[in-house]
């Protein structure tokens, strides 16, 4: 469980960081009749300025980045039990990989020309963002029926095991942010200007883009083996 | 903004706060159904809870009538007190208590507290409540699937959990419990999203955090827990059903099941406990901390004193909550880990009491020269410390490994848990709702019939959970279907069993009359009107009882103070609402 106590520090550093703006210190009952609180920063309204969206996709990213890190954890925690073998990463997912990455700079694109106001290029971008996540995603299921014909079963070894349900995990998290990003494409195809509205859902899906990369650049050190070695180091500090 | 450290009340201009754009129903489907309303999916969470808890009820009858008169009820066979066991934990943990203090409470009280008009995402919320619906459903359905429901105890240990020898282990009852507990983990995902983002975004002008009353301090703390927890659930949930069905030995180890070698092999039971603890040990307090916030503004209402160490209240819920997720390997002292392990979790364990004891103090100081009203709230705050102290104690013992393993799997760790996580939650429920229902409905519910179910509650759980203990210590064993004739079970233990099956019975009739009382009071409780308990928090302060659609009429209220003004010297009344202007009592012609 190494790994969730990790990633539950840095949520608690982001928490105690934000919870030492908020004066936590101040003594409400002495501050009476005055709608802001003495020493605070902009703690007389209500919220922050943010749209409650962006928050609400923060939030949303640190559950999903709990889901992935309880897997690792497991993934570890099995890794270093006797019989464990790793399975063979199929070349064709550095191709995904790529195409992922060519899908996130993408939605990059898309939020810069959405910035910008430029409908068309967003438009653009937005499409080939869909496409690229689409061919990312059947790229996987080709990846998985190379494994199957190369012989690795879903129930063959723990390897493969974590390998299919992980990335299936992943995959179906693709398939979730693509109809969010489809219905943010349909808003731009019929909208004649970039409003504020279509703005704040490409933002939205780009951030998730970017962080759906992020976790597969994790996950897939982490079935390459490279992960591996990390363990081994860190093994070490500990003993 | 301009003012933020003067008293410019005629400064302030009520729009700092962009209104928000509310969904409005057209028909009485959207309104009351499928409702994208706060407080009508508040009202349908706590219906559906309140319906299947009835379900655990019985289940709890029907055990406790096996353990005292072992075979009265023919149709309890062994399969069926383990699957009753099951079936009666899993309920009352995840689908009333969870449910009922973060989708029940936290959806009624947390727009209405922080000064929303709604959540902030209406229709994720909707979508919570027909979620956790149909994983009620689900779960219901497993009673009538060939094989029955799942019998592997409430903690689903692999191995065992998917084996045939276990009721429901190679049949349906298994899979549509792990399918249940998937769909509740989206549909909480759902709707605790809201619940965070609403109170981080959707309170109103003047609205610090520093002013929230502490129950929405309690829901947002065990939100923020339950969204960090319950994927742990989630995981194993998962990896389960992969093993269930398709053969993977995530959790599996090598076996030979009836002289049968089975195809998995070299899985780690181990890693499902660490995974299942994982969620829920924080899960014990996810349940608790909405209890300790509710009881504190309990307190505080009903003693008509403001909280006593606010401050210490709001960081002592932060630190549990912290703490909580370092503690988890204690419910493992016994599976064969490493003890140095058992060591730095027993003093986790431990470490977490210093601030749950600074949460018991500030209560009895708050009552401390109080101006205690002994209404059925009060009464139900009362006994809730009472009796968390009680189970807080035996955590004690049981949290330090070398006690911990000689009690382990005997009833002394029921009556443990059942005092401090099943009876105190369920007393701050019964304390919140007296407290509520005049808010939701308008009416109060019936004083007399109120009295007779706290003392028949209060004193019974104690009449069933003490002499549980003794059981325990002398060395009963827990999930035994039957004890038999055995030498270290003297004859008291079948006498206490008998006096306590009787006196169970009794409290779960009592619970009855309360249901009667809840519909009832509807339409025969007294006019409650708008504000019955004097209360200083927002809620109270709705321009109509019951809060309507968008809650706070043509304006949001703006907040000038915190929420415990109770007694303020030189004050008109012995409260000053939230939302009332001016220094200490000085403005009261200002009220509204």
């Amino acid at each position: 469980m190494s790994a969730m106590i990790l990633f539950l520090a840095v949520i608690a550093a982001i928490i105690a960081w934000w919870l030492a703006g908020q004066g936590l210190m101040a003594k409400p009952w002495l501050e009476v009749g005055s709608v802001g609180a003495a020493g605070m920063g902009d703690g007389d309204a209500g919220g922050s300025r943010l749209p409650a969206q962006k928050i609400g996709l923060g939030v949303f990213l640190a559950v999903v980045g709990a889901l992935f890190t309880l897997f690792i954890s497991a993934y570890l925690m099995r890794v270093s039990t006797q019989d464990w073998w790793t399975t063979p990463v199929p070349r064709l997912l550095y191709l995904n990989t790529g195409v992922l990455f060519a899908s996130s700079l993408c939605l990059h694109w898309a939020a810069i020309q959405a910035a910008r106001g430029q409908l068309d290029g967003l438009r653009t971008a937005l499409l080939a963002g869909l496409a690229t996540a689409l061919a990312f995603v059947t790229g996987q299921v080709f990846a998985w029926r190379q494994l199957v014909t190369a012989g690795y079963t879903l129930s063959d070894d723990a390897a493969t095991s974590f390998f299919y349900v992980i990335s299936g995990l992943h995959g179906l998290h693709i398939l979730g942010g693509m109809i969010a990003l489809a219905r943010t494409a349909r808003l731009a195809g019929r909208q004649d200007a970039v409003s504020p509205r279509l703005r704040l859902g490409v933002e939205l899906c780009a951030v998730y883009w970017h962080f759906m990369l992020a976790i597969w650049l994790v996950l897939l050190a982490l079935f390459a083996g490279w992960a591996g070695s990390v363990v081994e180091f860190c093994r070490q500090l500990i003993a | 903004m301009v003012d933020a450290s003067h008293d410019g009340n005629d400064l302030i201009t009520p729009a700092a706060v962009e209104d928000v754009e509310l969904y409005h129903p057209h028909s009485w489907w959207t309104r009351y159904v499928f409702s994208q309303d706060a407080k009508v999916i508040a009202i349908q969470y706590a219906c559906t809870a309140i319906a299947i808890g009835l379900v655990a009820l019985v289940l709890s009858w029907l055990m406790r009538i096996q353990l005292a008169f072992p075979g009265v009820l023919p149709f309890i066979d062994a399969d069926r007190y383990y699957q009753f066991i099951t079936m009666h934990g899993m309920i009352m943990v995840i689908y009333l208590l969870t449910a009922l203090f973060l989708g029940g409470f936290g959806n009624y009280l947390i727009p209405l507290m922080v000064g929303a008009r709604d959540m902030v995402f209406p229709y994720a919320n909707m979508l919570s409540y027909w979620l956790y619906l149909l994983a009620v459903v689900v779960l219901v359905a497993s009673f009538f699937t060939p094989g029955g429901p799942t019998g592997a105890g409430w903690t689903l240990y692999p191995p065992q959990a998917i084996l045939a020898n276990t009721p429901g282990g190679q049949q349906w009852g298994i899979i549509l419990m792990l399918v249940s507990l998937i769909i509740f983990v989206i549909g909480f995902t759902m709707g605790g999203l809201n619940y965070v983002v609403t109170v981080l975004q959707g309170r109103t002008r003047g609205m610090t955090l520093m002013r929230l009353p502490l129950t929405v301090w309690g829901i947002f703390t065990a939100t923020v827990m339950a969204l960090l927890a319950f994927p742990a659930l989630f995981v194993a949930c998962v990896m389960m059903l992969f093993d269930r069905l398709a053969g993977t030995s995530f959790f599996m180890p090598a076996i030979v099941e009836m002289g049968e070698q089975l195809k998995h092999g070299g899985g780690s039971p181990i890693m499902f406990q660490h995974l299942f603890w994982f969620f829920g040990h924080p899960e014990v307090y996810i349940v608790a901390l909405p209890a300790f916030g509710i009881v504190s503004d309990l307190i505080s209402t009903h003693a008509r004193k403001n909280i006593f160490g606010y401050r210490m209240m709001v960081w002592a819920i932060v630190i549990i909550g912290a703490l909580s997720f370092v503690v988890w390997a204690h419910h493992m002292y016994v599976s064969g880990m490493n003890p140095y392990f058992g060591f730095f979790f027993a003093t986790t364990t431990l470490i977490i009491a210093v601030p749950t004891a600074i949460k018991v103090y500030n209560w009895a100081l708050t009552l401390w020269r109080g101006n205690i009203h002994l209404t059925l709230p009060m009464l139900f705050s009362l006994a809730f410390i009472v009796t968390f102290v009680n189970g807080g104690l035996t955590g004690l013992f049981l949290g330090n490994v070398v006690v911990d393993v000689p009690l382990s799997d005997t009833m002394f760790v029921v009556a443990h848990f059942h005092m401090v996580m099943g009876v105190a939650p369920i007393l701050v429920i019964f304390g919140a709702i007296y407290h509520w229902y005049p808010k939701v409905t308008g009416r109060m519910l019936n004083e007399a019939m109120g009295q007779l179910h706290f003392w028949i509650t209060f004193l019974g759980a104690y009449l069933i959970f003490f002499p549980m203990h003794y059981v325990g210590l002398v060395g009963v064993p827990r999930r035994y279907y039957e004890i038999g004739e055995t030498s270290f079970v003297p004859a008291s233990v079948h006498d206490l069993n008998v006096f306590i099956t009787v006196v169970a019975l009794i409290v779960g009739a009592a619970q009855m009359m309360f249901l009667f009382n809840l519909v009832w009071s509807l339409r025969h409780g007294r006019e409650a009107g708008g504000n019955p308990w004097r209360a200083t928090t927002l809620e109270w302060q709705t321009p109509q009882t019951p809060p309507v659609h968008g809650n706070w009429g043509k304006e949001l209220p703006i907040v000038y103070r915190w929420a415990y003004d109770y007694s303020v010297p030189g004050a008109a009344e012995d409260f000053i609402p939230q939302n009332q202007p001016g220094t200490l009592g000085v403005t009261r012609e200002a009220v509204a």
